[in-house]
């Protein structure tokens, strides 16, 4: 749908919530200075692996100001294990460690003062004593056989290890002339929001009230909350109108938050604790995946590939909880924008002495696009082939939608060939190929990278029940508010956080598109979690579709009921009533209407004057399911887990220094096609900043260890997010192909540009290095590793 | 220690440790919010004050250390109730940007450039916010709003018969 059809949707309006940030009115959780609020920092273990033996509170609690020192034992006796995706019950994941801490940075105690400094200084006071235990970091020696174990009661490291087959995969590579293996590791990164963590937790013991103020985005975090802390979720009350300072999956501080309300329970005062950096970097608990990919490919002499296998091994750290679900998310993508036949793919997951991990954006396809888009240039270069035909060759073409890929998942449409077209038009390859040959005949090392990759959108999260078939989920709602009240102004209202996107801006674009009112008009509340419907958070962008789509059903309910009490006060039939602009008027008729006013007035103060059996005033709500879902996965792992599915197309020029190993994006351009966009100022923002965080994961950024289990990255001068200079400028070439499952045509754009970017980046690097006759399939593709692998190459070919 | 700070033209006398960042105590003491923490070891920029007109890091410095210096917070380039400055209309003309976080301190550096150089081209542009980290947007529509502010302001400035 283009921007004529419409009013508002897809016209280029100002993003509601941006002035409250220009002018620095953000309320950030740090903002909230809760009355008689206390101060939490923490104590951590400095090694991967130890027993707690002693633990000293003494001297901290000797110093004034400061209030409790909080141990894991006592934590333990009071609470519940963090809820955690797969059934490992031998796998507890608690806040604070009791008596085995598992990685170096894991929190063992708690400390709580009259201010945060104080906290710190208290902190530094707690001696504990320590027996060292041995350790492993290393996912592909965790599952080895007499493997140091990080959970000694679970048995093993592997929490995950399954393996589907979709389609006839032995007969498709034994029919396959030709075979190819690589191996892709895309490295530990993660999403690093510049707020860190934070929450404020107040106890209320007359009105049994637990009030929590987060920085959070986290699905069913009020039932998490309460089952730990074994209260009814009725005592927990998440406000939701706490801007969340950016976190693309990892605010999930689920473990600091059940902490915090164990204290101001036990203390009787609120408490916060906000994240410093090391915190948020070491113990917060926000690591990405870290994915080790075995891909193996069968295909034929035109560069059609037939099947593929494909075992991804992730580390997920000490503990899990939602993580391993990462490996499940890319089954609904799994053959990414091509017509892949037949498919075995094996997830496994494993325990190491690392910090855990969390959800980052994606969901775990990022690092699956990059492990198929690496696959795609290595075929095409046994081939000889140029990488963009052997795409062209591959990709599902526009008539075949909707297409139904190997794992069972339908996707709803795309036009991915007009999308790299409309891309060619812009830049045209042939010339981009010269200007990489001029380049590497002045002696840079150039390369052209490619990606083209999917954004599954608006999901179910059944990836719960196809890797946990305890679990027998099939929804993931999301919902809508609207009322007008007596004086004939409409609010409406969302039930969860956001973090950056635009999510006030797309409810009254959505509702004035519906009832024809200029969206600025609307007021757009958050209540909190008690008055709140049900919201999946945003995540696995999702709230175009689904608060997009419960807001336009909302609205049509609302617009329906005007409709009907404007005939019946005009003694029409119903079906001769028009509702324009927000008047109804007889269509026979025109000169015969009731003004919006008049509509108001009859619903709030004309009873007498109401069709019969219609509720007085003007209140409606609609719980949106997921388009597409309501199903759970077939026994062999079938499953639809996403409605909609983008598509993004990137080309990008990339030179390297050839001595010192420097990296520089020249060109960067990407087709995007997300179907109708509803803001396109936010749309392109999402891209872009996806395009940056996805360079960042190629070059720049690494949850580094040392082989002693210690993070070597813990500050931003160690793991480096690029800054302006290191972004190029990009061009984005939109395309609109609409989705039949959702209401406008519209699709997900949150994790666009991101689940692309690293392997365009990665593909380039390889293609620059191409002449030298190396490769490097290990993210991130840092400066230093570069320097040495072209150093060592050119000395082999000496010069 | 007892100082006399001199933050958005106001004159405020306060008790602080000596230990106490400029950023701790405009955020908890003067309750001035806009200046946000995000890595406090000087890296990411979020912490950004003006110190004299020159864009600094609130989290790098001793309050004690601002005492007699002009310090301008977000607040202070904020004209009044309910209305923005031509660089904070500019971001939200472009969208520049998301989650919020680093945007004031982004503001900020905005500012001081375009009080030093009204026409700065792109690469003085990305140079200018190069020392503050953005998550979110990409910078693109962060630089295309310091541009449309430095071409909007330059055209406030200009008699109607030079403008284009």
């Amino acid at each position: 749908m283009s921007a004529d059809r419409h009013r508002y949707v897809s016209t280029d309006r100002r993003v509601r919530e941006d002035r409250r940030f220009v002018v620095g009115k953000g309320q950030f959780v740090a903002d909230i200075d809760l009355p008689h609020m206390r101060h939490v920092a923490l104590v951590t273990c400095p090694y991967p692996a130890a027993r707690i033996k002693t633990i000293d509170k003494s001297a901290a609690l000797a110093m004034p100001g400061v209030h409790y020192v909080l141990d894991g034992h006592e934590l333990a006796e009071a609470t519940l294990p963090l809820m955690t995706g797969l059934d490992t019950p031998n796998v507890p994941r608690r806040p604070l460690a009791t008596d085995v801490a598992r990685y170096a940075g894991e929190w063992v105690a708690a400390v709580v003062a009259d201010t945060r400094a104080l906290a710190e200084d208290a902190a530094e006071k707690v001696r504990i004593t320590y027996e060292k235990l041995p350790f492993v970091l290393d996912a592909e020696q965790a599952i080895q056989a007499g493997a140091v174990l990080v959970h000694q009661a679970h048995g093993s490291n592997v929490l995950l290890d399954k393996t589907f087959v979709w389609g006839e995969v032995e007969q498709d590579f034994k029919d396959s002339p030709r075979h190819l293996s690589l191996r892709v590791k895309w490295g530990r990164s993660a999403t690093v929001p510049i707020e860190t963590f934070g929450v404020a937790a107040s106890w209320d013991p007359w009105r049994e009230m637990l009030d929590v103020y987060a920085s959070i985005q986290m699905p069913r975090y009020a039932d998490q909350i309460s089952i730990a802390l074994k209260i009814p979720v009725t005592s927990v009350r998440v406000h939701h109108d706490v801007d969340v300072g950016g976190s693309y999956g990892v605010k999930r501080g689920i473990k600091h938050t059940v902490l915090c309300g164990y204290l101001t329970r036990r203390l009787g005062f609120p408490v916060r604790l906000i994240e410093d950096r090391l915190e948020n970097m070491r113990g917060g608990d926000a690591h990405g995946p870290e994915r080790l990919f075995d891909v193996d490919v069968a295909f034929d002499d035109n560069g059609i590939v037939r099947s593929m296998k494909m075992r991804a091994l992730e580390n997920v750290g000490a503990y899990a909880g939602r993580s391993p679900f990462q490996l499940g998310k890319p089954i609904g993508a799994i053959v990414g924008p091509y017509k892949i036949k037949s498919v075995q793919y094996r997830a496994v997951a494993v325990v190491t002495n690392k910090t855990t991990q969390e959800a980052v954006r994606g969901f775990g396809q990022g690092p699956t696009n990059l492990a198929l888009e690496r696959t795609m240039d290595e075929v095409a270069n046994a081939l000889g082939l140029d990488r963009l035909e052997i795409r062209r060759r591959n990709m599902i073409r526009h008539e075949e939608f909707p297409y139904t890929i190997p794992s069972g998942t339908t996707y709803d449409s795309g036009d991915y060939h007009t999308v790299i077209d409309k891309v060619l038009a812009n830049t045209n390859y042939e010339d981009l190929k010269k200007e990489r040959d001029r380049l590497r005949a002045d002696g840079k090392l150039a390369g052209i990278g490619i990606a083209a990759c999917l954004e599954p959108s608006g999901g179910n999260a059944t990836f719960e029940a196809l890797l946990n078939p305890a679990i027998t989920t099939s929804t993931f709602m999301d919902s809508c508010r609207i009322s007008v009240d007596g004086m004939g102004t409409i609010t409406a209202s969302m039930h969860t956080t956001s973090s950056g996107q635009g999510h006030e801006t797309l409810l009254g674009t959505v509702i004035g598109e519906v009832l024809q009112v200029d969206p600025d008009s609307i007021r757009v509340t958050r209540p909190d979690s008690l008055n709140s419907l049900p919201s999946g958070t945003p995540v696995g962008s999702r709230m175009a579709i689904m608060l997009g789509g419960a807001a336009f059903h909302a609205a049509h309910k609302l617009k329906a009921k005007l409709t009907t009490i404007g005939a019946h006060d005009l003694g029409i039939p119903l079906e001769r009533a028009v509702y324009k602009d927000g008047i109804v008027s007889d269509r026979d008729a025109p000169q015969n209407k009731r003004s919006w006013g008049d509509l108001v007035q009859i619903a709030f103060r004309n009873y007498h004057r109401m069709p019969d059996g219609l509720e007085p005033g003007l209140a409606v709500s609609h719980v949106m399911q997921v388009p597409t879902g309501g199903t759970l996965p077939t026994p062999d792992g079938r499953v639809q887990m996403y409605p909609c599915f983008s598509f993004e197309f990137h080309l990008i020029l990339l030179a390297i220094d050839p001595d010192l190993g420097t990296p520089e994006i020249l060109r960067y351009r990407v087709g995007h096609d997300c179907g109708t966009v509803i803001n396109p100022k936010i749309v392109r923002g999402m891209t872009m900043g996806g395009i940056a965080h996805g360079i960042g994961a190629a070059l720049y950024e690494e949850f580094a260890y040392d082989g002693e289990g210690q993070l070597m990255a813990q500050s931003f001068m160690d793991y480096l997010l690029p800054s302006s200079r290191e972004v190029p400028a990009v061009e984005i070439i939109q395309h609109v192909t609409p989705s039949p499952n959702t209401v406008l045509g519209q699709k997900g754009a949150g994790e666009s540009g991101y689940l692309g970017a690293p392997a365009a980046v990665a593909n380039a690097v390889n293609d620059a290095l191409k002449p030298l006759g190396v490769s490097i399939n290990t993210l991130p593709l840092k400066l230093s590793k570069l320097g040495d692998l072209i150093a060592e190459a050119r000395a082999k070919k000496g010069n | 220690m007892r100082i006399e700070l001199n933050v958005n033209g106001t004159l405020h006398e306060i008790e602080v440790e000596p230990r106490t960042t400029l950023l701790d105590c405009l955020r908890d003491l003067l309750d001035l919010k806009g200046a946000h923490a995000g890595c406090e070891h000087g890296v990411c920029g979020a912490c950004t004050v003006l110190f004299d007109g020159v864009a600094v890091r609130s989290c790098l410095m001793f309050a004690a250390q601002a005492a007699g210096t002009p310090i301008t917070t977000i607040e202070g380039v904020t004209p009044g109730p309910g209305e923005l400055s031509p660089i904070q209309d500019a971001f939200c003309e472009t969208h520049g940007t998301q989650c919020g976080y680093c945007t004031p301190a982004m503001i900020l550096v905005a500012h001081a450039l375009l009080a030093d150089n009204p026409e700065p081209t792109r690469d003085q542009i990305v140079e200018a916010i190069s020392g503050n980290i953005c998550r979110c947007t990409g910078y693109a529509q962060i630089v295309e709003a310091i541009a449309l502010a430095a071409e909007r302001m330059r055209g406030a400035n200009r008699p109607r018969s030079l403008s284009k």
